[in-house]
């Protein structure tokens, strides 16, 4: 009905030529198109403001803290123990660092090893059923792999393989991480593997090459740049890994500098998770060595940020790549 | 030789050549290889899945439903996560009212309404982004700004969160968890073909009323899988937790506050618990509580996990 009398109430044709009849619709119909813009803009906005309040909140308590501390604290290869004021965050990229690196050596062979199985070998069939496991596998939260690694990686693979690890390392921590990234690893190359178009794969076996060197030079060097991708989101994620770490690396609010991943250790991210743990002035940011413990939190937070930012932006690069070229 | 019968021996040997060893031993050392590789993770996962069990069945033996109706203790055999189980039901209440709404919406502007400017891309270039940020950070977010920032207020007294509470935590998991309901919805909603959106349109339906009773209702299944999946991810976080002060320690008052006070007093949650009983010395804490507590959280985990793939899988449609 609304539609009738908009019709008729429509403005008489002005001497410009405009159309009779006004086909926008009646004014309610418009009027409700907007309000749903609105409410939808709204939301839209409240994904940008966190960014902005992630990047507000780490930078100004980050600046408090630089300005803070006498700077060559923050690198002298000494301890991390914010409590006391000691500040060296080389001993944390370092145990970062480590286990990153383990965990990119559990994960490499057995993430790619199982992309490039269910893209070339297996049948649909196997496929099918064990993708779902994979996809479990990367829903076990975090924390339960940081208790197997403490309840089994250390004492069962690390302590067995090497006698002299401690019962918590960097080293148990960093295969539990690997097992984490696993997932990841595998289901970034699975998706560059299979975006490889069959042509390839025909025109290979057309040539008269067998499976392997059709896998190992046509295929994996055309999905190579997903290939990367996967393996710098993986390292991404590593870093970021808090709780496997935090559980199995032992090191608790405060560690030593060191080299040597069968030692107890701390990463940038256990360093956070370990410090606000307890109930002390820390996690209530009162007085002035607390106050720059506290403030310590964000400023790990931002180095973690920039590094595990700068990694995705490049992965990502490397994932819209391989979407592109084919 | 004679010339024929140069051209029958070379054909043998080509017919031998093309004929070929049906067994390529190099080819099969690799396939077992990979099947290795793909057999260590699963493999790990069932070890996982087995010690915890092993360890943690004990608990469910001796103590039944005891053990979740228990509340925290000191003595591990009155020890149990009552407190826990309600602090992540809560959180998970929090995040649906919050995240999803905002989530589903953000996809829905993006999908249907966003125009195509550098906005917009940079709007989208930074969703992806903020799912890639660790979660400790989004544990440092809200302690600036939920549990700091919003829950003091000018005098210095509590502040709308409350501080320390579990609306403040259950915004810190909304955060957590919003640019993954985006980007699940997002995809749910492109997947729906342009063809059932031109024929609305060409009977004069609104851009409203194509994406509310055509475009949402047909990428409905799509948007659940993805917004089960970030529940139950929301479920297992521990450390933006830890950071905005989920109860780590013991109670020693038990539940006297009413159901809505609950949300504005100290709380915890399973997956909090679950890494205080870890750290604990005693075995009864570390080994057998623990793995008790983690089957509860696995269960919880894939239960929506598996409840996800299904979903998926029985309406997947092919359009």
């Amino acid at each position: 009905m609304g539609d009738m009398t908009s019709v008729i109430d429509a403005p008489s044709p002005s001497p410009l030529g405009e159309p009779a009849v006004d086909l926008r619709g009646n004014s309610r119909r418009r009027w409700r198109e907007t309000r749903v813009k609105v409410v939808l803009l709204f939301s839209v906005g409240i994904t940008l403001a966190i960014s902005v309040a992630i990047i507000a909140s780490l930078l100004g308590q980050s600046i408090d803290f630089i300005n803070s501390i006498p700077l060559d604290n923050l690198w002298n290869f000494d301890q991390w123990a914010p409590r006391i004021g000691d500040f060296d965050i080389a001993t944390l990229f370092v145990g970062s660092l480590l286990v990153t690196a383990i965990a990119m050596i559990i994960a490499t062979p057995l993430g790619l090893g199982a992309a490039i199985y269910l893209s070339e070998y297996a049948s649909p069939r196997v496929r099918r059923t064990v993708k779902p496991f994979l996809e479990v596998m990367a829903g076990i939260p975090s924390i339960v792999l940081g208790f197997f690694a403490i309840a089994w990686i250390g004492p069962e693979i690390v302590q067995k393989l090497f006698s002299d690890a401690s019962a918590f390392s960097l080293a148990a921590a960093g295969i539990g991480v690997g097992l984490l990234v696993t997932p990841l690893v595998a289901s970034v190359s699975e998706d560059a593997l299979r975006a490889v178009p069959l042509s390839l794969r025909e025109a290979s076996y057309g040539l008269g090459a067998r499976k392997l060197t059709t896998v190992t030079r046509i295929i994996f060097p055309a999905a190579i740049s997903g290939v990367v991708a996967a393996m710098i989101l993986g390292i991404s994620r590593a870093i970021g890994e808090t709780m496997v770490v935090t559980l199995a690396a032992g090191a608790y609010g405060e560690a030593n500098f060191t080299t040597n991943p069968l030692d107890v250790g701390m990463t940038v991210t256990s360093g956070i998770a370990t410090l606000a743990s307890g109930t002390d002035q820390v996690a209530g940011g009162a007085g002035t060595a607390a106050s720059s413990a506290y403030n310590s939190l964000f400023f790990l937070g931002l180095l973690l940020f920039i590094v595990t930012f700068l990694l995705n932006v490049v992965g990502e690069s490397f994932v819209r790549r391989i979407r592109e070229r084919y | 030789m004679s010339a024929p019968d140069i051209a029958i021996s070379q054909r043998i040997t080509t017919q031998r050549a093309l004929r070929g060893r049906k067994v390529d031993p190099a080819n099969i050392i690799f396939e077992i290889a990979l099947i290795l590789s793909l057999l260590t993770s699963l493999g790990f996962v069932i070890l996982l899945l087995a010690t915890v069990f092993s360890d943690g069945v004990g608990v469910f033996q001796e103590r039944g439903f005891g053990f979740f109706t228990s509340n925290l203790s000191r003595i591990p055999e009155q020890a149990g996560i009552a407190q826990a189980l309600f602090g992540s039901a809560a959180l998970a209440v929090v995040v649906v009212l919050v995240a999803f709404p905002l989530g589903i919406t953000t996809a829905v502007y993006l999908e249907e309404y966003a125009p195509d400017n550098k906005l917009m891309t940079l709007v989208r270039l930074n969703i992806r982004n903020l799912a890639g940020v660790p979660s400790v950070v989004y544990g440092l977010l809200g302690l600036a700004i939920f549990v700091k920032l919003l829950g003091t207020d000018m005098a210095g007294g509590t502040g709308i969160t409350g501080g320390r509470t579990i609306i403040s935590g259950g915004l810190t998991l909304s955060v957590l968890v919003l640019p993954i309901v985006v980007i699940t919805s997002s995809e749910a909603l492109r997947a729906v073909p342009a063809s059932l959106r031109e024929g609305a349109y060409g009977v004069g339906a609104t851009k409203w009323e194509v994406t509310k009773k055509l475009v949402l209702p047909n990428a409905l299944p799509g948007i659940l899988t993805g917004t089960v999946l970030s529940l139950s991810r929301a479920i297992g976080e521990t450390a933006p937790l830890i950071l905005v002060g989920a109860f780590y320690g013991t109670f020693f008052t038990t539940g006297d506050t009413g159901t809505l006070g609950k949300f504005t007093t100290t709380y915890t949650a399973l997956p909090q618990v679950i890494y205080q009983w870890a750290t604990e010395a005693q075995s009864e804490f570390n080994v057998e509580l623990t793995s008790a507590a983690i089957c509860v959280l696995i269960g919880l985990t894939f239960v929506a996990n598996i409840a996800a793939i299904l979903l998926r899988n029985r309406y997947e449609k092919r359009w």
